[in-house]
């Protein structure tokens, strides 16, 4: 099944065997003769985007939604470079992309040749793998390893670096079939004396929490069906990172909300008192653990990951299974069920009773206005408007991304796209894109910042050139939010260079790039124009302006335990000054 | 990490207990770049090498042993294990201070200056340490010494006050005792 062509043409041959649609890219002279090869074919389809960073993270945004790996394509030297901050986003959130790079001819490499740079070394530390390709006979077995590499055990960002004279030369492609990588074979299959262990420590404990994280949408569907059969034998209260949301259902009974740094007061409370803390495909970010020395400090701690790595790296774990989600959650179903082990009903009666008197403190409660849009409104509007259909949620970062994750609220997993440990404004538009080309008849919004939309507003174009009706939902608050509300509780109010100064006008800007614009600022009027915005058939950009000056709580401040939260209300006790809550430790820390 | 770790309130408890050396054996293919992954790791997040000795050791199979000495707390060499083992192309890595038997060795060249009493001093305390003498002048000898490092240490703090000028080492090779490998 050995085929001879040209080194252009096994990299198109090998996308389509990987079962690769779409591919996201941008042109330039090292990677020409791949051009010229995917013109002469249709299999793979090429979405021409406006900035390298805008592939990477439409490539994350078709990943994540999908399951499948992303794949984008950029020339050589500032086209590499520009798609490093995607990478980089991809590493941290464990998604899987192959990105191809074009290098200048292997005979050039080192001399400082035209558009030439160091693409391997430069993408060392942000890719899961790379590889720079120097001979036509190493490509097919480099393009499907990369592919193997991006999608096993723990997902990442892998580049194929392609000099142009590879891909000009004749070899002989093999398929992927006999893919067996000789040094990389993650464990998948969980230990099976410690599952029994572990499903032992479940049945004792008296104050239970399953914490689940990336690590459940990473593992597939089937996962997140586990975690609710397995929430469901229980009974257990549960709460999610960012990066986990979706995999149990926010409407289901157990469901605390998210919990971290602005996670919900019951579920910080349930992870800071409980007694057994079953942790599944999350890995302890400083988000979560606040401060790490009065973290769950009274807890036994289980921990399934494949990545032996996110064990022990900053909180101590009792016992650690390593493997795939959903092969450990499948074990532990069944030795809970073939043991006929039962919860402790009485003593989690009482846990759900302490439980339900932090729920009542109703943390995500704000002041509401009948003047002005107040940005949890604006969310909570979007989302009883849009809950029915068949909707996608993509975001920015900052303090719209937070209220997104508080009041949106998720059924099903691989519905949230967001950019959780780098943190990378600028991702929502771009992953929105990534995510309506793979779902082409659905709702696709991206619930942006004012200023984080600036960051690749020129994606608005390619949403355009392909009909793509995605809708940017700006909370216009007319500054960088979060940063103004860091400077607010920690610098003493002095608001340095966080104003929005000299935006744009929105809705002529969405005009100018041939899509519809729409400005709300008054919240009678919400529900009539999110109703026009989904209508639309085309690219939307809703300006919707919001209170300047909201905070966004409930908050862990800085070096803080879990049971030391701030909530609104607090905040609006006259003479209570949050700047004095956080030391001067704490004010060292991001 | 370990400065990092002191002055946050973040700071994990599990950076408490104390710091420890460790050799580690890396089985790595031999492909470019397969060190600056090694040695990036390391840099990266902000780990200790205190020496990082390779060469491939299966030629057909091009693999390449690295031995890695490098220091932290015990937590912090379980970190540094399970990073390695997430890069691609390394086959195993094997903490040999884990190992109940362990032998390490390295070779160094001194070379020493003197002349009269104290080269003759030179000359003794060679024998002594069984060093090779593989150069000489009238007024210097380059010493060939293999042994753990602290013999080395040893022979080299001998040499300071007699005229050491200068030493090149090779770093720590280290392998189990006993038939099995690693
Ligand atoms: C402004 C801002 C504020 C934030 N505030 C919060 C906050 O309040 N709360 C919050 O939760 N986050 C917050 N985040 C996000 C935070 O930074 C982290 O990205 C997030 O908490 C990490 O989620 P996770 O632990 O689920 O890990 P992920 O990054 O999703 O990692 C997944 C883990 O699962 C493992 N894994 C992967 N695949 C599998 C598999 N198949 N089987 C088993 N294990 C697997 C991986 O090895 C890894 O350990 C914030 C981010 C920003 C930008
Ligand atoms: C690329 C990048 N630069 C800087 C930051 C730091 N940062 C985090 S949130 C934020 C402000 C975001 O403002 P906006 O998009 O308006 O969102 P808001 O917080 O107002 O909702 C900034 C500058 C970042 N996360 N990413
Ligand atoms: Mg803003």
């Amino acid at each position: 099944m050995s085929k001879q062509m040209t080194g252009a043409e096994m990299i198109v041959e090998a996308l389509k065997d990987q079962g690769v649609d779409t591919v996201f890219g941008y042109p330039g002279g090292a990677v020409l003769p791949i051009y010229d090869a995917l013109f002469q074919q249709n299999a793979v389809q090429h979405v021409l985007v406006r900035h390298e960073q805008g592939a990477a993270h439409a490539a994350e945004g078709y990943a994540r939604s999908t399951g499948k790996v992303g794949v984008l394509l950029v020339t050589s030297g500032p086209g590499a470079t520009n798609a490093i901050t995607g990478l980089a986003d991809a590493l941290l959130d464990s998604i899987p992309l192959v990105c191809l790079t074009g290098q200048v001819p292997t005979h050039l490499i080192g001399s400082d040749a035209f558009q030439e740079c160091d693409t391997v070394g430069i993408t060392r530390h942000c890719t899961k793998h790379n590889y720079l390709v120097r001979s036509i006979e190493d490509l097919p077995r480099i393009l499907h390893e990369a592919f193997y590499v991006a999608r096993s055990g723990r997902p990442g960002p892998v580049v194929v670096d392609l000099p142009k004279d590879v891909q000009f030369a004749l070899g002989l492609y093999q398929g992927p079939l006999n893919v067996q990588h000789k040094t990389y074979q993650p464990k998948l299959k969980g230990d099976a004396d410690r599952i029994r262990e572990a499903v032992e420590m479940m049945a004792k404990a008296k104050r239970p929490v399953i914490y689940s994280g990336g690590g459940v949408i990473n593992s597939g569907p089937h996962a997140s069906k586990l975690l609710r059969e397995l929430v469901e034998l229980t009974g257990f209260p549960i709460t999610s990172t960012l990066m986990g949301l979706g995999a149990y259902p926010a409407s289901g009974d157990n469901w605390l909300g998210m919990l971290g740094m602005h996670g919900t007061y019951e579920a910080n409370h349930t992870m800071h008192d409980c007694d057994v803390m079953i942790a599944i495909g999350a890995r302890f970010d400083d988000r979560i653990t606040g401060r790490l020395d009065a973290f769950s400090p009274g807890s036994k701690k289980i921990h399934i990951d494949i990545d032996p790595s996110s064990i022990n790296k900053t909180v101590k774990i009792d016992l650690a299974i390593v493997g795939d989600c959903a092969n450990v959650l499948g074990d532990m179903i069944s030795v809970w069920r073939a043991e006929g082990l039962k919860a402790d009903e009485e003593a989690l009666a009482g846990w759900w009773k302490q439980i339900d008197h932090w729920r009542a403190r109703k943390s995500l409660a704000y002041r509401a206005s009948k003047t002005t849009i107040k940005p949890q409104y604006a969310v909570q509007r979007l989302y009883e408007l849009t809950k029915d259909r068949d909707t996608y949620i993509t975001t920015e970062v900052g303090q719209h991304q937070m209220w997104a994750a508080q009041h949106y609220h998720f059924e099903e997993p691989n519905r949230w796209m967001t950019s959780g440990g780098l943190g990378t404004m600028g991702y929502g538009l771009p992953a929105a894109i990534g995510t309506q080309m793979a779902h082409p008849k659905s709702l696709v919004i991206d619930i942006a910042g004012e200023a984080s939309i600036l960051m690749n507003m020129q994606e608005m174009s390619t949403a355009v050139q392909y009909r793509l009706p995605v809708k940017i939902f700006i909370l216009n608050n007319e500054y960088m939010g979060m940063v103004r509300q860091w400077q607010e509780l920690l610098h003493g109010g002095r608001y340095s260079e966080s104003y929005s100064a000299a935006l744009p006008d929105f809705v002529k800007l969405a005009e100018a790039y041939g899509g519809k614009g729409i400005r709300c600022s008054d919240p009678a009027e919400l529900d009539r124009a999110i109703l026009e915005m989904i209508d639309y058939p085309g690219p939307v950009i809703f300006d919707c302006i919001v209170s300047k000056e909201e905070n966004c709580f409930p908050m862990i401040p800085s070096g803080k335990a879990h049971n030391e939260m701030i909530l609104a209300e607090l905040s609006d006790d006259a003479g209570v000054e949050i700047g004095s809550i956080i030391d001067e430790k704490g004010k060292m820390l991001v | 990490m370990n400065a990092i770790a002191a002055l946050s309130p973040y700071a994990s408890a599990l950076a408490k207990s104390g710091t420890e050396r460790h050799t580690l054996s890396v089985l790595v293919d031999n492909e470019p770049g397969v060190l600056a992954r090694v040695v990036g790791l390391f840099s990266g997040r902000g780990y200790n090498i205190e020496s990082l000795t390779v060469a491939e050791v299966a030629h057909g199979e091009h693999l390449s042993r690295i031995t890695i000495v490098t220091t932290g707390t015990p937590e912090v060499i379980d970190q540094i294990t399970h990073q390695l083992e997430r890069i691609v192309p390394i086959h195993k890595v094997t903490d040999l201070s884990m190992q109940d038997r362990v032998i390490e060795r390295e070779l160094a060249m001194i070379k020493v200056h003197g002349t009269g009493e104290h080269r003759s001093e030179a000359l003794r305390l060679s024998e002594a340490f069984h060093a090779k003498v593989i150069d000489a002048t009238i007024e210097s000898f380059i010493f060939e010494l293999t042994g753990s490092p602290a013999k080395i240490d040893d022979f080299v703090d001998l040499m300071r006050p007699i005229g050491l000028v200068e030493i090149s080492r090779t770093g720590v090779a280290a392998i189990t005792r006993g038939a099995k490998g690693m």
